[in-house]
């Protein structure tokens, strides 16, 4: 449990660093250290099928985000401040913290779950799905719906992707392009 | 983009492929260790991804293009749902309708092998899709704007 709050700790304080980096690579970095933490924690509370995904998520998101930052000409980001922005994140991260003590008291603890629905997917779950890996019984066969709820998202969030950056049929706006859609002139 | 040195080309040469391996076992036994499709196809996409970073994007494109990529993508969503509709056959939608086996086994749990298998195709074919898009794309269109290259031009 030591361990536990001491990565809980470092990943606090990687992801303050990783807002407050000027250098955009190096607050890119400690994000990844922040996911890498996250992965270990996931070991910890006994979620191996999470720690893999999270570890891998994270070097390819580390990849495609050092990538992205290289190739920016501006890796430093100018720093404004105003006192009411300041002041406002106080008050409502003051609101959080009062409102996130009041209702973690009610809450069961750390790694100490209910278990009211699981308990009967951790018992007949072997039986009526015949898979030795109960979460991916669970992911694939009770909660098949969700599993293919997030298929589609990634779907289209992929085909969003494709249409706005592709290359294929992209051209240089003309005049009569600009006459048919109703915007004339060089704006 | 035109590759790395010759030490990187030819560590990844070796290595790619046991990734792709350790990708597809990932996937394949989902059912019975920790894994599924979802980190299986992350890892074989990342060996995909490795390749580009190494050897540039001509010849990456060329074992994988992204037209292939996306249809790779079309082809595992369609083949997820078409496993959940099958279970129509049974009963209800996601009905696990394939004789679930002996626990243990890796052909066991019925549709859920062929699901996994569906998800990692999807998700490897997605996140190439996504790095192709991201690195490979913006550039010709950063390009496109500064005037380097007429618009329509193949880059």
């Amino acid at each position: 449990m030591t361990l536990f709050v001491v990565l809980l700790v470092f990943m606090i304080i990687g992801s303050i660093i990783a807002i407050e980096a000027r250098n955009l690579l190096s607050a890119v970095i400690s994000v990844g250290a922040v996911g890498f933490a996250l992965s270990i924690g996931f070991l910890l509370l006994g979620a191996p099928d999470l720690a893999i995904t999270q570890i891998v998520v994270e070097v390819i998101a580390l990849i495609l985000l050092i990538r992205g930052t290289i190739s920016l000409d501006n890796t430093a980001i100018e720093k404004h401040r105003d006192t009411f922005a300041v002041i406002s994140t106080l008050v409502f991260l003051g609101i959080f913290l009062v409102f996130g003590y009041v209702a973690l008291q009610d809450m069961p603890k750390l790694g100490d779950p209910l278990m009211k629905v699981s308990q009967g997917y951790l018992q007949t779950g072997l039986q009526k799905t015949g898979a030795a890996n109960i979460v991916m019984s669970i992911v694939l066969d009770f909660r098949g719906y969700d599993t293919l709820g997030e298929a589609t998202v990634l779907f289209t969030s992929i085909l969003g992707a494709f249409v706005v950056l592709r290359r294929r049929g992209r051209k240089r706006k003309e005049e009569k392009d600009r006459a048919r859609v109703g915007i004339p002139g060089d704006l | 983009m035109r590759g790395m040195t010759l030490i990187v080309k030819t560590v990844v040469r070796i290595v790619s492929a046991f990734i792709v391996l350790y990708g597809i076992y990932i996937i394949l036994y989902g059912h019975l260790t920790p894994g599924g499709g979802f980190p299986g196809g992350v890892i074989v996409a990342a060996a995909f991804i490795l390749i580009m970073l190494a050897y540039g994007k001509e010849i990456a494109l060329k074992r994988f293009g992204d037209r292939s990529a996306s249809l790779l993508d079309n082809f595992g969503a369609l083949g997820f749902l078409v496993i959940a509709l099958l279970g129509l056959t049974g009963g209800y939608f996601f009905f696990n309708f394939i004789n679930k086996g002996q626990p243990f086994r890796l052909v066991s749990a019925g549709t859920m092998p062929l699901s996994n298998i569906a998800i990692g195709i999807k998700v490897l074919a997605c996140l190439y899709a996504v790095f192709v898009a991201l690195a490979i794309f913006g550039r010709a269109v950063h390009r496109v704007e500064r005037g380097d290259l007429k618009g329509g031009e193949e880059r």
